[in-house]
């Protein structure tokens, strides 16, 4: 893995295209944000509705932090990490006694009431808005980037790391507690299964990865909006992508991301910004009707059907 | 004389629709009760209450000497309640030596520590499927099943909880006469290594040639709690339940 | 402190409209979600749908806006009965759990509301009708029209709707495979045909509600994400599955965010009903009718 991320970097900072660090640095928060979601949603079973309230809270972390000093930005991933998930656990807390759909619908109702909150908010700008300057360049490893390969750097590890962890997971005996949590909540009870203690374990991780994909995004976009962090875009993304992909694995979220990640990008340049939107609502149509399993799912009946 | 299992006045309703009516019952350690009663008598509902999948509203249990109230079905499992249930609930995206896993990492190493390897967690969910007649499935999915055999799963993770008490609830229904054979013989054996059972049935044969004892619940209430010869012989039971 | 009394009636008075309006944006959820258990949040996104078609036909061919939605009903039930089908092959038969259900409306909602995007834009619709403008005075109390007729066609509906549920067969019969599908298996009725019939009411519910939104204010694309959290608190608050429960609750959120919106700012309006809905979730998920 780690072999892949550093081949990665260095093909990157080879090639030295600006744009690339752009749309790639989308689709790696597009990695970390769907892993993430994943293992709360696909893991877990639970829909959640309001990856943009944790995303949105790591960006105002920082936004936050900021207004005293500024930071290095991994230290603010950090905070932004535990702010968004001490929230998690809170909002898990609260919610996680309730029936599927219920739970989904209250996500997104805390969605909303944290966007009011922040809206509401002037010290971090309010319905106006946050501006961040960032220098020019900056040092990486001992080499001078740019501050967009900066920002890739940053984001390409936090994609190997939540991916590394949902790996461990999976494999682990959490993972299996997930799973009967997924499969039946009251027959993993009676087999000793800890099931709100896992589950809040999961909104804690979920909603700590998503924070982390947000601390560095008012960096990235220089001027932070709630409309922007806020966007619901970000809850049919980081739900499309899993279901596409395949939510059972690490790896679907992955492939979810790369493949709608890309597709988007290339839709945004070629069409337009609303029919990306468009496509990712029909693409989440079609996969949850025809491919329930995902992609990998898809790949695995194929696989099946041509053993003897 | 203490008793492993004791149920205080247990009640519970659904909205108007009383379910259970102050249930009294008392399990003797190494004992083998059965609980027979018409469909809708509450029996589920009182296996509900005592392993904590419901709450009930009033009375309390208590298990091994500590009271189980205010604590999760989890908790009680790991403190030696384990249960089947009517209608199999087994783990559909796992096989069926994963779905004995799970008790076993949930609830033994819960209670004792992990002190098996990897390598002694499947041997003993072979065990576990072998008891049964499903180790040759092992590797496949409860979704490959017949009900029978999602039933006889049923039990094997149940029995993986390595319990003190195990409730089977309504294990046979739909089995042929051998198959009925082989988990009495089974649940015979567990009964013989200390493991107090009580057996929720209505296959007569089977609960008289098992049980020890034997309660009738009607309509939420308990109407007979003694020996079987003398339960079956109750004109209230004969009545209500027998001589349907 | 001098106290407005004049202020806090106007406040709770058009509380009361809006909240009569709300009840006719729930009544379809109340059907999907109280009785047919499913959890269609893509429902505001039809509702938004009727808005423009009541919008485009009114400026078109000049007919009354909430006239052309009830022409519109046909179309809007078939499309409910179509969504239905879908819904039902893809998940209800195969058993899968909620997470697909869940996710397929959820992309329903985006595609609707990006749709009407791509073919209307950005900018904010309205539509022109007599009553749009002026209001009933009653003492020192305004009522705008622009209210007024909403509330009370939503208060029909209900009406409507009530007497459908309690007499009809077909209406009978959805209240019952909401309680035990078997039963009415065994009674010799098809549940998915009557499934399919309560999901098509439901969405057609949609196409009055979407007129009556144009009137009220004008619209755009994503106005209808404020109405999910509305929407599902109201049936949550009234109680599932009870339609006067979802009209009482209807009314009390109506005039929470009324009097919010008038001491506290209108920003603070989104909170009032996704806060209502949490708050009640919490502590009183049976609602106040609750079956």
């Amino acid at each position: 893995m780690a072999a892949v991320g550093l081949a990665v970097m260095a093909l990157a900072h080879w090639l030295s295209v600006d744009y690339f660090y752009f749309a790639a640095y989308t689709i790696l928060q597009f990695i970390v944000l769907s892993t993430a979601w994943n293992i709360l949603g696909g893991y877990c079973g639970y829909v959640n509705f309001g990856t943009a309230a944790f995303f949105a809270l790591g960006a105002y972390s920082t936004v936050f932090w900021h207004k005293f000093f500024p930071m290095p930005i991994p230290v603010l991933i950090v905070l932004g990490a535990v702010v968004s998930g001490i929230v998690g656990l809170g909002m898990g807390y609260l919610t996680l006694r309730l029936r599927g759909a219920f739970f989904s619908i209250a996500t997104l109702a805390m969605a909303v009431v944290f966007q009011t909150l922040v809206v509401n908010w002037d010290f971090v700008g309010g319905s106006r808005g946050a501006y961040i300057i960032h220098p020019e360049n900056s040092e990486f490893a001992g080499i001078s980037v740019h501050y967009i390969e900066y920002l890739f750097m940053l984001m390409l590890a936090l994609a190997l790391i939540a991916l590394v962890t949902a790996r461990t997971i999976e494999r682990s005996q959490l993972g299996y507690g997930f799973a009967t949590i997924r499969d039946d909540e009251l027959a993993a009870e009676a087999c000793g299964v800890p099931t709100l203690r896992l589950k809040l374990i999961a909104t804690t991780l979920s909603g700590a990865f998503m924070g982390m994909a947000g601390a560095p995004f008012p960096y990235y976009i220089g001027y932070l909006q709630p409309q922007s962090a806020f966007a619901l875009d970000y809850a049919v993304n980081s739900i499309a992508m899993p279901m596409i992909g395949g939510t059972q694995t690490w790896v679907g979220p992955l492939i979810g991301a790369i493949v709608l990640g890309s597709a988007q990008q290339y839709a945004t340049v070629t069409i337009s910004s609303a029919a990306n939107l468009l496509i990712v609502g029909l693409m989440l149509v079609a996969f949850v009707i025809i491919a329930p399993n995902g992609l990998l799912g898809l790949f695995e009946q194929i696989r099946a059907r041509k053993k003897p | 004389m203490t008793a492993l299992l004791h149920v205080d006045n247990i009640s519970k309703r659904f909205g108007g629709f009383v379910a259970l009516d102050g249930i009294d019952l008392e399990v003797e350690p190494g004992e083998r009760v059965g609980l027979i009663g018409p469909n809708g008598s509450g029996k589920s509902t009182l296996v509900n209450c005592i392993c904590g999948t419901l709450q009930n509203e009033t009375g309390s249990v208590h298990f091994d000497g500590r009271t189980m109230d205010g604590l999760a079905a989890h908790e009680r499992t790991h403190r030696g309640l384990a249960r089947s249930f009517q209608l199999p609930r087994p783990f559909h995206s796992m096989s069926l030596a994963d779905n004995l896993r799970i008790p076993l990492l949930y609830t033994v190493h819960a209670r004792s520590g992990p002190l098996r390897s990897a390598a002694d967690i499947e041997t003993r969910c072979g065990e576990l499927l072998k008891m049964v007649g499903l180790d040759n499935k092992a590797r496949r999915r409860p979704r490959d099943l017949t009900q029978v055999e999602m039933r006889k799963l049923e039990l094997a993770r149940a029995m993986a909880a390595e319990p003190k008490l195990l409730i089977a609830d309504e294990s046979m229904a739909g089995l042929s006469h051998s198959e009925i054979e082989d988990i009495l013989t089974l649940l015979k054996q567990l009964s013989e290594r200390g493991i107090t059972i009580i057996l929720i049935e209505h296959i007569m044969s089977a609960v008289m040639s098992f049980s020890q004892r034997l309660a009738v619940l009607v309509s939420g209430k308990k109407i007979a709690d003694g020996k079987p010869e003398d339960v079956v012989r109750d004109p209230e039971v004969v009545r209500a339940y027998l001589g349907q | 402190m001098d106290f407005d009394f004049n202020l806090l009636m106007n406040a709770i008075a058009s509380g009361l409209l809006l909240g009569g309006f709300y009840a006719a944006v729930t009544a379809g959820v109340s059907i999907s979600f109280g009785m047919l258990d499913i959890v269609n949040i893509a429902h505001p996104a039809f509702v938004i749908l009727g808005s423009y078609i009541a919008y485009y036909f009114s400026a078109s061919l000049g007919v009354d806006p909430i006239l052309v939605s009830i022409i519109a009903l046909p179309a809007f039930y078939l499309l409910g009965g179509a969504i239905y089908q879908v819904y039902y092959l893809s998940f209800e038969r195969r058993g899968q759990d909620a997470l697909r259900g869940l996710a397929f409306f959820f992309g329903l909602l985006f595609v609707t509301e990006v749709t009407l995007l791509l073919t209307f834009g950005v900018d904010y619709r309205y539509v022109e009708a007599p009553y749009i403008g002026p209001s009933l005075h009653l003492g020192s109390i305004e009522l705008p029209y622009r209210l007024l007729i909403p509330c009370v066609a939503a208060m029909l509906l209900y009406g409507a709707l009530e007497v459908f549920v309690s007499r009809s067969f077909i209406g009978r019969a959805i209240m019952a495979v909401s309680q035990d599908q078997l039963a009415l298996q065994l009674m010799a009725a098809d549940p998915i045909r009557i499934k399919r019939i309560a999901f098509g009411i439901s969405i057609a519910t949609a196409s009055l509600a979407g007129a009556l939104l144009i009137v009220i204010q004008p619209v755009e694309p994503s106005v209808g994400r404020d109405y999910i959290g509305r929407v599902f608190a109201i049936c949550v608050l009234g109680g599932l599955g009870s339609l006067p429960g979802a009209l009482i609750a209807a009314f009390l959120l109506g005039v929470i965010e009324s009097l919010t919106s008038t001491y506290y700012g209108p920003s603070w309006a989104p909170a009032v009903s996704f806060g209502v809905l949490l708050l009640t979730l919490a502590f009183r998920p049976a609602g106040l009718m609750g079956r």
